[in-house]
């Protein structure tokens, strides 16, 4: 049974920090250039640390300056990364904007996080005293807990809303597009500050490198020689509101998502991609769309070869192999619990700038992967574009946006 | 403001010390044993195989067992339903053990423990035992995780118009984070809620989001009072209390930052 359409919603306000640079237009530069961000995996994880793998990552630089001292509790690497995305193109400031219009308990923030605070964790644990106790300026709630995302930005931003974070590993990001639409749909909040953040941290590279899923070059998304995936950290935050607020005209519509679950595995995906061929048809299906309308995909394609392979299988029985097809992780890494909230940012900002973004590193598509993926750049109108997500656990995520007609 | 979010409860399924599924918990709601309850042991994961089920995490083997109590009351597949889960912090036991190997630079993780360390292991492996197509999502909302998970689940019985099921488990995290986020007891609970045309003559729900909550309805025991104070799941309690004793009335649960849900319970609701 498909879902029902449901009425559009405006982008009003969006932002994206990753290792390509900060803001909207250090992104779009950034593809436009073919300028990707990752580096061999050197990671200054806490005084003391330093971290090296043989593999690369997408990491933002500088992320040194503490959250302002009201918030001062909540300091870690995640609540940085998530307060530099809020200051750029705006964001924080058009926020204010619409809690002055709507009020503050009107505006509902959801965001996604895999790992939030947990390198402060890790940082602890490795100061822990003679007692086997954690040192006193371990603050739980405010950092490990991954409730911490959305309970800062709630706080930063002044909102009262509904507030949770979505932690469904990498599908996170995205699925937080959903629960925000089905608040404003049921009348709880008239507009939500959602999308999803998340941080480097050693669990994850040592996790990842013990799966044998790192790759040992920059990742090669849908190339016969990918070897696996390439972890970033980021960010991508939107503010949406209904069709007919003010300043919500033209721009960008959230038109649909569709969720699903694969049912097999924790962290291998169904091999023949059944969990996203659902994601994607209900989304298309709540969008009030068919498969032939929608402009360009932005994969989930991690470069891991069951991925791609289980993916190209359920775009392909969604949409033949007509549709113009690509995969960013190659810019900025596998962004986990923000990789949802950050490809569907791509996804805005190719129909903003009429972008379709190519597929960086790859070289030699396989053959294997038969659908049409995108290794150059095209400057094209793009009225339609839909970002898969897919994680952990099976937890499959569609977005899709499209230009305001 | 806006209209009430209605549902109708088809099932309830809930584990903790003294409430060891939903009938035990109904003769401990309406009529408190004064003896503290013991932690009782952990109940089988029921839905997974036998392999998977010997290395499901107490979380693991919590939520599924109130979920499979509550889908089972409705009398539905679980397979069908859509299923919100709630929880603080995952596996807590997992996260203490992936920081101990990261502070002893042990960086060779159990392949099974790094993906038993996300925080919808729980949720993963109800769609891995159910066979599960259907939409399954993770939420933390810290000490508010109950009252977020319901209030998202009624949002998807409003929006979707189809029954879903809510789960949500809190287990505590082992010395040395027991000491920053102490938890009292390990508390699971699972309700199958439903557009309130789909449950007649069941137990209905009216909520709305309000800033001003009032004190919750009063459980009749220390322990189960302690719990509700310190275990983000065990903040269902008051609203289980009044689906056990059929004593209409409210119930609060914080639901956000600011933001608290008031839950009308009844047959009138």
């Amino acid at each position: 049974m498909s879902p029902d359409r449901i009425a559009p919603l405006a982008v009003t306000a969006r932002t994206v920090t990753t290792a390509v640079g900060r803001g909207a237009d250090a992104l779009l530069r950034a593809l436009r250039e073919r300028r990707g961000g990752l580096r061999p995996c050197g990671f200054d994880a806490y005084e003391g640390c330093h971290f090296e793998l043989p593999t690369w990552i997408g990491e933002v630089d500088a992320l040194r300056r503490p959250v302002p001292e009201a918030l001062a509790r909540f300091d870690c690497r995640n609540n940085r990364l998530l307060e530099d995305a809020l200051l750029q193109d705006g964001f924080a400031a058009r926020v204010a904007e619409a809690r002055e219009r709507y009020g503050r308990s009107r505006i509902a923030t959801i965001l996604g996080t895999s790992t939030g605070g947990l390198l402060q964790a890790e940082a602890a644990y490795a100061r822990r005293d003679a007692g086997g106790r954690l040192p006193a300026d371990f603050l739980y709630m405010e950092t490990l807990n991954a409730s911490s995302t959305a309970v800062y930005a709630a706080l930063r931003l002044g909102l009262d809303g509904p507030a949770w974070t979505v932690s469904t590993a990498c599908s996170s990001g995205a699925k937080a597009f959903a629960a925000a639409e089905r608040l404003i749909r049921a009348g709880l909040a008239d507009a939500a500050v959602v999308g999803g953040c998340d941080s480097l941290c050693l669990t994850t590279l040592a996790g990842f490198g013990s799966l044998q899923l790192l790759s040992s070059q920059p990742c090669r998304p849908f190339d016969v020689a990918r070897d696996g995936i390439s972890i970033g950290e980021g960010a991508g935050l939107a503010l949406l509101e209904r069709v007919d607020a003010p300043g919500a005209a033209g721009g960008v519509r959230l038109l649909g998502y569709g969720e699903s679950s694969d049912g097999h595995h924790m962290s291998s995906p169904h091999p023949s991609g059944l969990g996203a061929e659902l994601a994607m048809r209900d989304a298309l299906a709540r969008a009030g769309l068919a498969p032939a309308e929608v402009d360009y995909l932005n994969l989930h394609g991690t470069a891991t070869p069951a991925n791609d392979q289980a993916e190209a299988q359920a775009v392909r029985r969604v949409f033949g192999e007509t549709v113009d097809c690509s995969s960013t992780k190659a810019w900025f890494g596998h962004l986990l619990g923000a990789a949802g909230a950050v490809e569907a940012l791509v996804c805005v900002l190719a129909i903003e700038a009429g972008l379709k973004p190519g597929t960086l590193n790859l070289d030699t598509p396989d053959p294997a992967c038969a659908i049409r993926v995108l290794a150059d750049n095209q400057d094209a109108p793009v009225a339609v574009a839909m970002s898969n997500s897919f994680g952990f656990g099976g937890s499959n995520c569609s977005v899709v946006f499209g230009a305001a007609s | 403001m806006n209209a009430p979010l209605r549902a109708a409860v088809l099932g309830t399924g809930v584990w903790g010390p003294g409430l060891t599924g939903w009938d035990a918990a109904c003769r401990m709601l309406r009529d408190p044993d004064p003896a503290v309850p013991p932690e009782p042991e952990l109940p089988q994961a029921p839905m997974l195989p036998a392999t998977e089920r010997r290395r499901a995490t107490p979380s693991t083997r919590l939520a599924l067992a109130v979920a499979a109590e509550a889908v089972g009351a409705a009398g539905l597949e679980a397979a069908t339903l859509p299923a919100v889960f709630a929880t603080s912090a995952g596996n807590p036991e997992i996260v203490n053990a992936m920081c101990v190997s990261m502070a002893e630079r042990d960086y060779a993780v159990s392949p099974t423990r790094f993906h038993n360390s996300v925080h919808n292991a729980a949720s993963g492996y109800f769609g891995i035992g159910a066979s599960s197509r259907r939409p399954v999502t993770s939420l933390a909302g810290g000490d508010a995780g109950a009252g977020v998970g319901l209030l998202e689940a009624l949002v998807q019985v409003a929006t979707d118009r189809e029954p879903v099921l809510l789960v949500c488990v809190d287990v505590g995290y082992p010395f040395p984070l027991s000491e920053v986020r102490p938890m009292v007891g390990q508390w699971a609970v699972a309700l199958v809620l439903a557009p309130p045309e789909r449950g007649p003559g069941r137990t209905r729900l009216a909520a709305s989001l309000t800033a001003e909550p009032r004190p919750n309805p009063l459980l009749g025991h220390p322990a189960l009072e302690a719990a509700c104070a310190a275990n983000p799941s065990a903040r269902m309690l008051p609203l289980l209390m009044r689906l056990a004793t059929g004593r209409d009335g409210p119930v609060w649960l914080p639901a956000g930052v600011a933001g608290h849900l008031h839950v009308d319970v009844g047959s009138s609701a």
